[in-house]
């Protein structure tokens, strides 16, 4: 029998390691969840990590009350299921002020997740945090180390990232220091979606094409999601048959037109097309060309 | 440009589930791309990735908008802008850390470290290699073979990478003239050779036009070889030598769900392992055998190297976090001292005799590393005398961990033999280390069994030994108050000796002069005498001015919890300066006297000390007996 592992094994063999590192050092780890695909993976690797047991950590989402019904339909049944503890989180200010993506451009990301994170994280005293992000999401992200290393104010700062050698991860920190650890650094899109398949991972069924009530605004195709959505003067929401690539707040969230209603015609589609997979989202194109790289130094994830 | 290696959108379009099911069974290879500045490195990760199609239809129109606006190749596209990401980097022109790409072709997966060419990035380049299976050296065609091939050259070498491919880049800027690429190729041989890498594979290339990338051009026709993707794409890669090799798992986390279940998480290092092979356990040398490998998708028959899994004993034997789980009838040997090539990675030098953490696979220890046998001039390759290691600085070296590591040589095992080491105070990554062997009088100098122990020594004295350790500036009366202790102990008939900093360094560390490393060392031998003197049952009381929080430190991890006292006598430097009963303050700034502390170079003070003396808040003897109710309250 010829042994050599796939690259899908050698990828989840060295998502595992990881976040077994990470217990040797963690006082208090929490696994951030978002509810979308990378999210779903991650949550599946964790489980695959410890199992028997089940993840040492709870989960928690950062939530903005505007993601779409079916995200947080899917959210409480993972969270069942896993028998892991979910935290949700929802900044107060931003609740009392009313905060939203329609009135408050980018306030709504910075107040409700850049806000809302540091806050459920210094609230609940979380020392490592996971996240899903990807190096080939985005190009500052290219840059970034699987464990690295948040200020006590949750600033980023490229310079002092610490080398990582071999599969040697330090996770040492001083007292008020933080670690957001990536497992899927070296993760790409096709091979979440691949791995989605292989290990029949759920995902929200907004991944797939179906009709749904949409207007265009600025070029993007919006999903009518809730009764929220203000309408224009004699604006109707037209059903089209579209799908998402990405799954965010519904407002800031473009659909794709598709007709692809099964794992492998989504990924037919995404290797097919010829746009990359954050154009559907609002929030890369604030203040420019290094905007996601400024965000990260504000504490954006 | 299009190219049957590329031409995949014709199965994606009509059996998506026949793509899918061969992409699944793709391997994976890592590699690294080494180059000066204008070797073009960047420029061809951009080819690979533009003619791979990783490039969507919308980051390409922001390529070309940016290429007309910050370009450096005029109208044309700058593959370079694709992959130069922070954008500090992006106005200088140049990378300045380790970045990651992917991109996939018909056969394989790639990732790809882009590390950058400057002499001060060593430490950015290692670390990229350390994870790869091969580096792509770039070379100038119009330049040849420059200082910074060799030294890109040597640390691929170093850092075990066995595939090295030397890709002679700019070829149309040199008429695609297969003399200059021989001649190239030729001088790049006789180096090579000079370092030990017997193999490699040369292909001329130009990432700026496409030639020789995915496909044979026809601008070389003289050159039989494979293009560089093809060689990519078969070049045989060591996870088949990896499994050859004795079975190794270095125990990442003992899974205990309830009372029951008791497993040992891990990755395979090396070798494979099946239930009912025969395993020991490392340090403490037991045996057993594999009971079940455990998994969520059920048990498995076999895991070989690489794989994360679960492994249940046949036994109840102690394993926790650190220790290794190996062949039983070839296991890997423990040591506390070794020879290693260290490559120094902070801005702050190596100091000689300070303990720094030690990690290695799952092992933490504490580690102190010896001035360096010899540094090693990355670009001469010259064998140079040093005393210590700046940043990016490589050296061999001698060193010693508090307990016995389980390790294997890095050239045997990459995983049992490569470590960083970590700053204590700062927690910095500040080294990599690649272990060769253990030292032999690590192997043949044992400790010996004593039958009168310390207990026996310190109740015969009818007292509880322990190190009073002051510290504090020149000046600020740490000998006064340290000697009025030492006349109370004495009078209530407490066995005691007081180790004075300058009495001892007219003997003991007479050879010490006053740099970092000779204090330190100094501090250290100290520690090792005090720890002589509480075995042997007495208060030892020392005073040392001891400016580094990280001595202190390395004094306190020498003795048992409890019995390392730090009194810092807590002076303003204006008062102590205001004394300078020795003239010392005087001397030193009038520049007469390097190195003082206080003056040129930095007092750490102590955080968090057992006793904090306020000598504006109090008397020396006021001071004293504070100490002494301290001490026997």
């Amino acid at each position: 029998m010829s042994s050599e592992l796939t690259h899908l094994d050698r990828l989840e063999a060295e998502s595992i390691h990881i976040m077994r590192e990470v217990m040797a050092d963690a006082a208090k780890p929490v696994m951030l969840y978002s509810v979308g695909k990378d999210s779903a993976v991650m949550l599946h690797l964790a489980r695959k990590a410890f199992y028997p047991s089940p993840p040492p950590f709870p989960l928690l989402h950062v939530d903005t009350t505007w993601k779409f019904q079916a995200m947080y339909e899917l959210r409480d049944r993972m969270a069942a299921e896993s028998g892991m503890e979910l935290i949700v989180y929802q900044n107060p200010e931003a609740k009392a002020r009313g905060i939203n993506p329609f009135d408050h451009g980018p306030l709504h990301t910075d107040m409700w997740k850049t806000e809302g994170l540091k806050q459920a994280l210094d609230l609940h005293g979380f020392d490592v945090a996971f996240g899903g992000a990807r190096r080939d999401e985005e190009k500052s992200r290219a840059k970034e180390r699987i464990f690295s290393f948040r200020t006590a104010t949750h600033g980023w700062d490229p310079k002092k990232q610490r080398p990582e050698l071999w599969n040697l991860y330090n996770a040492r920190k001083a007292k008020g220091e933080s670690i957001r650890v990536f497992p899927i650094s070296n993760w790409t899109e096709l091979d979440v979606w691949q791995y989605i398949a292989r290990e029949n991972i759920p995902i929200v069924p907004l991944y797939f094409a179906a009709p749904r009530p949409t207007v265009e605004r600025d070029g993007l195709l919006l999903m009518v999601d809730d009764d929220r959505f203000p309408l224009a003067e004699g604006e109707v929401p037209v059903e089209r048959s579209v799908r998402f690539r990405t799954l965010g707040c519904y407002p800031l969230t473009g659909a794709v037109e598709s007709q692809a209603s099964t794992l492998s015609e989504v990924i037919q589609e995404m290797l097919l097309t010829t746009t990359s997979e954050r154009q559907g989202r609002i929030i890369d194109k604030d203040g420019g060309d290094a905007s996601m790289e400024k965000k990260k130094q504000e504490g954006y994830f | 440009m299009t190219d049957p290696i590329y031409v995949t959108d014709a199965l994606i379009a009509e059996d998506i589930d026949a793509y899918l099911a061969g992409h699944e069974k793709k391997s994976l290879l890592r590699f690294i791309t080494c180059g000066s500045v204008d070797d073009g490195k960047s420029t061809l990760i951009g080819r690979l990735l533009y003619d791979s199609k990783m490039i969507f239809e919308d980051q390409l129109a922001a390529l070309e908008a940016d290429s007309k606006r910050v370009g450096t190749q005029g109208q044309e596209i700058d593959f370079a802008l694709l992959v130069d990401g922070l954008a500090a980097e992006r106005e200088q022109g140049i990378t300045i850390d380790v970045a990651y790409r992917f991109f996939t072709t018909e056969k394989r997966k790639f990732i790809v470290a882009d590390t950058p060419g400057h002499e001060q990035y060593t430490r950015n380049m290692v670390t990229g290699a350390s994870t790869a299976d091969l580096a792509v050296i770039l070379i100038d065609a119009r330049k040849g073979v420059l200082t910074q091939t060799r030294r890109h050259s040597f640390l691929a070498h170093l850092i075990g990478i066995k595939h090295i491919v030397l890709a002679v880049n700019k070829m149309d800027l040199v008429g695609y003239d297969k003399a200059v690429f021989d001649r190239i190729t030729l001088a790049y041989r006789a180096f090579a050779s000079e370092i030990g890498i017997t193999n490699f594979t040369a292909i001329p290339i130009s990432g700026f036009k496409g030639d020789n990338i995915t496909a044979p051009s026809d601008n070389t026709p003289w050159f039989k070889g494979p293009a560089l993707i093809e060689h990519l794409e078969n070049v045989e890669v060591g996870a088949a030598a990896d499994e050859a090799k004795p079975f190794r798992l270095p125990v990442q986390w003992v899974n205990r769900p309830n009372l029951d279940f008791r497993g040992f998480s891990g990755q395979l290092a090396s070798g494979k392992i099946k239930p009912g092979d025969a395993v020991r356990i490392l340090p403490s040398g037991k045996t057993t055998t594999v009971d079940r490998i455990v998994t969520l998708d059920g048990d498995l028959d076999e895991a070989v190297a690489g794989q994360s899994v679960t492994l249940t004993l046949a036994d109840e034997v102690d394993c926790s976090r650190g220790d290794v789980i190996a062949a039983a009838d070839n296991p890997p040997e423990a040591a506390d001292q070794f020879e290693a090539t260290l490559v120094w990675m902070a801005d702050e030098a190596m100091i000689p005799g300070r303990a720094y953490w030690l990690k290695l696979a799952t092992q933490s220890v504490s580690a102190t590393v010896q001035a360096p046998k010899y540094e090693i001039n990355v670009n001469t390759l010259d064998h140079l005398a040093a005393k210590t290691l700046e940043l990016n600085g490589i050296g061999v070296v001698e060193m010693s961990t508090d307990k016995p590591i389980t390790f294997e040589a890095y050239g045997d095992n990459r995983t049992l033999g490569g470590f960083i080491l970590i700053d204590k105070l700062t927690n910095a990554t500040v080294a990599a280390g690649m272990l060769h062997f253990s030292l032999r009088r690590a192997q043949n100098v044992h400790w010996q069994a004593t039958d009168i122990d310390r207990d026996m020594r310190a109740n015969l004295k009818n007292q509880r030994p322990a190190l009073l350790w002051f510290t504090g500036l020149s000046g600020s009366g740490k000998s006064t108050i340290a000697n009025l202790v030492e006349k109370k102990l004495h009078r209530m008939n407490r066995h005691s000796f007081l180790l004075d900093g300058d009495n001892v360094r007219h003997g003991l560390n007479r050879d010490l002069g006053f740099t970092e490393a000779d204090r330190i060392e100094n501090i250290r031998r100290v520690g090792e005498v005090a720890k002589l003197m509480t075995d042997a049952g007495l208060i030892v009381i020392t005073a040392f001015i001891s400016p580094f929080k990280a001595e202190r430190e390395l004094v306190r991890a020498m003795l048992p919890e409890g019995e390392f006292l730090e009194i810092f006598i807590d002076t303003p430097l204006a008062e102590a300066e205001r004394h300078d009963v020795k003239g010392l303050y005087k001397k030193a700034r009038a520049g007469q006297l390097k190195n003082f502390t206080g003056i040129d170079s930095p007092y750490e003070a102590p955080e968090n000390p057992e006793i904090r003396i306020d000598t504006t808040a109090m008397t020396p003897d006021e001071a004293a007996d504070l100490i002494i109710d301290r001490l026997l309250g």
